[in-house]
């Protein structure tokens, strides 16, 4: 650890708690119906598609309707996707000639793109063509991104409303995300991009004579425009296989810069919109404060044990703290920026990486895989990480309502059955998932793992996890493009998607029919220090507890091991 | 007069312990654990870890396999036990309330007016039936006095020896079954069907087969139910991954894992907490008709108290005389204490006291004097002596009355009369003017006595963030004279059962509770509009049936106890919960490095208790946490400690106790025990 290390990552965190009142500000007028900044450009063109999709923008939805509207466009996505990649053989803008993506495999994609996980069992510049990149993929990446932030929206409609039925209406607010919030960014920045030296290009790839007399084919493509929204939405799919360590893809210290922080900026926007949104910018800046310690906790642990090094090196007389651990990261990035990026990119769920989280230390690489476990509310996904931290929020001033001897309540709304029962649908469906499947996985398809050992353990584990936290991000050595280990993954992305989104929009419904309940002394208030400690205690103890055992026989061990000298 | 109440048992009362322990081995019937889903999970698997130590019986690891499904039977038992003690406690305490009800012979009539009565068992009657009851019997059902006037013995009920009056129409009609009729005659209409009144319901309250479930403790329940899944799947998936590293891991291990890591704690004790809410309360001598309005006597933001009785003594003293500026104070002070010679109210007693302390004056003989009495028609009191009118009564009445007999129009009245009126009320008393035939001669200023204390209590419930609302029918001028003495929030002056009733529903549209208590027919809609309504026992029945809790003792200033027995309630769950899930911790660092040793030798650096052995990590902490759910059930029974305070001081509080307490406690439990089996060479 050293201090430009240190003082790189202040930087950022910096930048992300400076954007956030920005956004936050900007998202919740845009979703109030209030006049932003484009609105006299845009107005005519929202109206426009509401017109060709017979819409009704004022009409809002029931949470029921909500849901259906939400699931049918999803559906819909899934489906095109699918079609385009196994079509793509006899589509257009596929100058590389590639053949039809296996049905396995374009399900697998499917899925992980409409659920924003983005997890990719494939080689993108081997597998897509240009079309699947720019019509399906990156148009995925646009409305899933979308799609989460509606969510959150909804959500804190709920919180906001008292005695109404509607919480808005999806299409509208899938919408004006894509619209106002999304693409104007994603233009901006891509032309940043493109002047930093990112790609944008429809032709194929281009074989080259290097100078040591190799013939190498560099591919390329429209990798600029998908930049951008990969990381604004948290998508995290790269056009290339080894993501946004490819020169291509992230070219310069700036470019790297932009890239965590727009994963971060939508996510920690959401929380100030939502404390906008119910009239009081501290409970915003409450749950800022439960993610922020997280993420200062996992950045701290992530980069030190990097910094440590490999005492395996000690034997062949390198002092291993002189460099750090640099295997598998980019030299340019170095120690401090690569362990950042690790945290940042499973804080929220984007899982772009621009270091090969396989070749992280143990317990380096166990922090990615505990941001993941905790269910992405480190910030988050766009959208999703605001209506996952709700669900912990839901837990925790449940119990610390009925510690202060009073039926529990937040922000006037009373927590009761019906929403401790949707938190904790959403709360299992975790385990469920990662620990459930991964265990089925683990007994039908073990001979994807490459490594002996707890380290084996791990990476079938983080597969399952981030596709459960639809997350996307791999350790890199796992062999996941097996028919078993396709299908299983996609069957997690959709649990850990939409088990989760529809409990979150039914407790948006609940909670908006009740009644504000006015605070008083006995109300225990949300927007402490003491609410802070106790939601960050409550997620650690949920993540702890539930992931102990595996994290045990994991990193924890490797990393015992490892301190006593045995290498996997 | 004495009020008695239920005698607060010892803790552990020898006989409701043996009891008890019977009752764990009664409630192993799964009909009765189905009804707490962890403690069902817990005895499932308590037998599946039976069978398979039978199935194992010749093999050398059986003694400790034995000794795990022994221990956890002894986890659902003491679960048992714990509810057992909190249902024992709470039948002692209704029986003792409940009097010598078995056996009365009730005589039934065919109506009202039938002579001839034909004696029936009192567990025939049915509600509307008619019995007639007279000097020496015993009521036989709780019921509505439709006729006569009857002097009735209730100590048995509310231990106050004085015998009360209760009589057909009014609002003193109610009846309670076992009291018994000192003098007279009535005519009682029953209202509650055998083993539907008051203390019926309150007897199924505190027994657990019958007890409904609170809505806080179906949340909670459903929480715990999630826990416990997550775990199991925690548990279930454990073999599979520990396959990877060739480990197996033996069945009795991984259910041993499984019932520590569910919380046992708080699920065993869930019921007994519930139960001993309801145990408190009878303990204060209030009867809830339902679990449910004792948890919503947590929430209360709104407390509605009557000023007379409650905030003030319900009688008022006279402070002293105001004559009129024409008038010496001696001729005001006279004939107010004449007027007031045969006046036996306590306002009647104090106008004679302070006028025979200003003044030497004496009582003419009886015979000169006719007394008129007090009527709420004329809302005026007072004597004629030798045919000479003395008045005293309200402001209105008696300058009408001087109006009237001097032929003078209205609204003449003097100027210093009016100003002694208002210097009256604005001081927060009460204006009594008196007149001698056609003469004004001044005010008698009547004062309400706060009652000592009550300040201080109203300070005590804003702690609690709680607003108290007085109710009182002065203007007002008044109103608002005594609501700063006594340190109300705020007031309702000149209040009606409308205007009462409109204010609950006021208050409840801006999301807030309402408690408030009540006695008259008239407040019947406000008490069943209230979220918490506390009808006293002195009451009209139909103030008791609309009311969801009844005050036996018809103390208002009870309420202040019953928010806070609610507030326990659901602190001593929430509190035991963070407690139970803190323990989890602990469990881990026995357990996981026990599964894994023989695999992985580096994990003993997780063994930071040093326990001996595999065995014996997992035997002790399956023992630790069987034997924390007793150790926890005197404060289950007795609850958390409640103190005003605001709701971060209270976190606070629990949060450093249960929740640190929780983390810690067990590290240090399982290792003790872990020394013990050690030493007697168990494991």
């Amino acid at each position: 650890m050293d201090a430009n290390g240190i003082l790189q990552i202040l930087i950022f965190i910096a930048l992300i708690v400076g954007l956030t009142p920005i956004l936050g500000g900007f998202m919740s007028r845009l979703f109030s119906g209030e006049r932003v900044l484009l609105t006299p450009v845009l107005a005519p063109v929202e109206r426009g598609l509401y017109r060709l999709g017979g819409i009704d923008p004022a009409a809002e939805q029931h949470w029921s309707r909500y849901a259906l509207s939400l699931l049918a466009f999803n559906l819909a996505g899934a489906v095109l996707l699918y079609s385009l990649q196994r079509l793509q053989g006899v589509l257009p803008l596929n100058p590389a000639e590639m053949g039809a993506v296996p049905p396995d495999l374009a399900f697998n994609t499917a899925i992980s793109f409409i659920t924003n996980t983005n997890w990719q069992s494939y080689g993108g510049e081997t597998t897509m063509s240009h079309l699947v990149q720019m019509a399906g993929l990156t148009v995925q990446n646009f409305v899933s991104a979308a799609t989460g932030i509606a969510v959150a929206v909804a959500l804190i409609r709920g919180f906001a409303r008292h005695n109404a039925r509607a919480i808005g209406n999806f299409y509208v607010d899938l919408t004006r995300a894509v619209l106002y919030l999304l693409l104007p960014i994603c233009m901006v920045g891509a032309m940043i991009l493109v002047w930093q030296g990112v790609p944008q290009t429809l032709l194929a790839s281009v074989d080259v004579n290097t100078l040591e007399g190799i013939k190498q084919t560099i591919a390329q493509g429209p990798v600029a425009s998908q930049m951008m929204i990969k990381h604004l939405g948290t998508n995290g799919g790269g056009f290339f296989n080894v993501n946004a360590s490819h020169p291509f893809e992230n070219p310069t210290a700036l470019v790297n810069l932009i890239h965590m922080v727009s994963i971060l900026a939508i996510g920690a926007g959401l929380t100030n919109s939502f404390g906008r949104m119910v009239g009081d910018t501290r409970q915003g800046w409450a749950l800022f404060g439960a993610m922020g310690t997280l993420f200062v906790l996992g950045i701290t642990v992530t980069y030190w044990a990097e910094a440590q090094g490999n005492p395996a090196m000690a034997a062949l007389g390198i002092d291993p703290t002189l460099a750090g651990s640099l295997e598998g990261k980019e030299v340019r990035f170095g120690i401090a920026l690569s362990s950042l990026f690790a945290v940042v990119t499973t804080a929220a769920s984007c899982g772009a990486v621009n270091a090969m989280h396989d070749s992280l230390m143990p317990l380096a690489g166990m922090v990615p895989l505990i941001n993941m476990m905790l269910g992405e509310i480190v910030i988050g996904g766009v959208g999703a990480g605001f209506y996952g931290i709700i669900i912990f929020v839901i837990h925790t001033m449940f119990i610390a309502g009925l510690m202060v001897g009073r039926t529990p309540e937040y922000l006037g709304k009373k927590i009761e059955a019906k929403e401790v029962k949707l938190a904790v649908m959403a709360t299992l469906i975790f385990p469920v998932s990662a620990l459930g499947l991964g265990a089925v996985a683990l007994l039908g398809g073990s001979a994807a793992i490459p490594a002996g050992g707890p380290h084996g353990l791990s990476e079938l584990l983080y597969a399952y996890v981030s596709a459960t936290a639809n997350n996307g991000s791999a350790f890199a050595g796992f062999g996941a493009n097996t028919v078993l280990h396709n299908s299983l993954l996609a069957f997690a992305m959709l649990l850990g998607r939409f088990i989760v989104i529809i409990p979150a929009l039914a407790i948006a419904g609940a909670l908006a029919a009740k009644k504000t309940v006015p605070a008083s002394v006995g109300t225990f208030p949300s927007h402490g220090g003491l609410f802070v400690g106790l939601l960050t205690s409550v997620i650690l103890v949920v993540g702890g507890l539930t992931f102990f055992p595996v994290l045990a026989l994991g990193p924890i061990v490797e990393h015992l091991m490892l301190a006593a000298g045995i290498l996997f | 007069m004495s009020i008695h109440r239920p005698q607060s048992l010892a803790l552990f009362d020898g006989a409701i312990l043996s009891r008890a322990a019977g009752e764990a081995v009664l409630k192993l019937d799964p009909r009765q654990l189905i009804r707490n889903p962890v403690m069902f999970a817990t005895a499932l698997v308590a037998l599946f870890a039976t069978i398979l130590t039978v199935k194992d019986i010749s093999q050398p690891h059986v003694a400790v396999m034995a000794q795990i499904s022994a221990w956890l039977w002894f986890t659902v038992l003491f679960a048992n036990f714990a509810e057992a003690i909190a249902e024992g406690r709470g039948k002692a305490q209704a029986a003792s309330l409940r009097g010598t009800r078995t056996g009365t012979i009730a005589h039934q009539i065919a109506s009202i007016d039938s002579a001839n009565s034909h004696d029936v068992p009192a567990e025939r009657l049915r509600v509307g039936d008619l019995v007639v009851c007279e000097a020496g019997d015993t009521i036989p059902g709780d019921g509505d006095v439709v006729a006569g006037i009857a002097t009735i013995d209730e100590s048995a009920i509310t231990g106050e020896s004085a015998p009360v009056i209760r009589e057909s129409g009014g609002d003193r009609s109610a009846v309670t079954g076992g009291t018994r009729v000192v003098s007279d005659r009535i005519v009682v209409r029953i209202t509650a069907d055998p083993g539907q009144s008051f203390l019926d319901r309150m007897i199924a309250l505190v027994e657990g087969a019958k007890r409904q479930k609170t809505p806080n403790e179906i949340a909670l329940t459903i929480l715990l139910v999630g826990m416990s899944l997550i775990f199991l799947i925690v548990v279930a998936t454990l073999p599979a991954f520990a396959s990877w590293s060739g480990t197996t891991i033996p069945m009795v291990f991984l259910i041993a894992l499984f019932v520590t890591l569910i919380p046992t704690t708080i699920g065993g004790l869930l019921s007994a907490i519930g139960i001993a809410g309801m145990d408190r309360l009878v303990t204060f001598n209030v009867i809830a008709k339902s679990g449910r309005s004792v948890e919503a006597a947590g929430d209360i933001d709104v407390l509605l108290l009557d000023k007379t009785g409650t905030i003030t003594l319900g009688a008022r003293q006279a402070a002293e005389f105001l004559p009129l500026s024409t008038v010496n104070e001696r001729d005001l002070a006279e004939a107010a204490f004449l007027a007031s010679l045969a006046d036996e109210t306590p306002e009647g007693k104090s106008i004679v006291a302070l006028a025979l302390s200003r003044f030497a004056l004496s009582e003419p003989p009886l015979a000169r004097m006719s007394f008129i009495p007090f009527s709420a028609h004329t809302r005026m009191s007072g004597v004629d002596i030798d045919g000479i009118e003395i008045r005293k009564g309200a402001t209105d009445s008696i300058t009408a009355y001087v109006a009237n007999k001097t032929g003078r129009t209205l609204g003449g009245m003097p100027r210093d009369l009016v100003q002694s009126v208002e210097k009256v009320a604005k001081a927060g008393g009460t204006p009594l003017v008196v007149a001698r035939e056609d003469r004004l001669l001044g005010v008698i200023h009547l004062k309400d006595i706060i009652k000592p204390g009550i300040r201080a209590r109203f300070s005590t419930l804003r702690a609690m963030g709680i607003k108290t609302v007085m109710v009182t029918g002065d203007n007002p001028l008044t109103a608002a004279a005594i609501a700063a003495e006594a340190g109300v929030d705020d007031f309702l002056a000149e209040a009606t059962p409308e205007k009462k009733l409109e204010l609950i529903r006021e208050y409840q549209k801006g999301g807030r509770l309402v408690a408030m208590c009540g006695d008259g027919s008239n407040d019947a809609p406000a008490l069943a509009q209230a979220d918490v309504g506390v009808a006293m026992n002195t009451g009209t029945q139909a103030a008791r049936e609309a009311g969801n809790m009844v005050d036996l003792e018809s103390d208002p200033t009870k309420l202040i106890e019953i928010v806070m027995i609610g507030k326990q309630l659901l602190m001593s769950r929430g509190s035991l919960t963070t407690f139970s899930i803190a323990n989890d911790v602990a469990k881990y660092f026995a357990i996981i490095p026990a599964l894994f040793l023989a695999s992985y030798p580096q994990l003993q650096a997780l063994n930071v208790m040093n326990l001996a052995s595999p065995q014996s990590a997992i035997l002790s902490a399956i023992i630790f946490n069987a034997l924390i759910i007793i150790a926890l059930i005197p404060l289950a029974l007795k609850g958390v400690r409640y103190r005003p305070a605001s709701a971060e001081t209270l976190l606070k509080r629990n949060l450093l106790i249960y929740g640190l307490g929780g983390l810690i406690v067990p590290f240090a439990g399982i290792k003790l025990i872990d020394l013990a089996i050690a030493a007697l060479g168990l494991a």
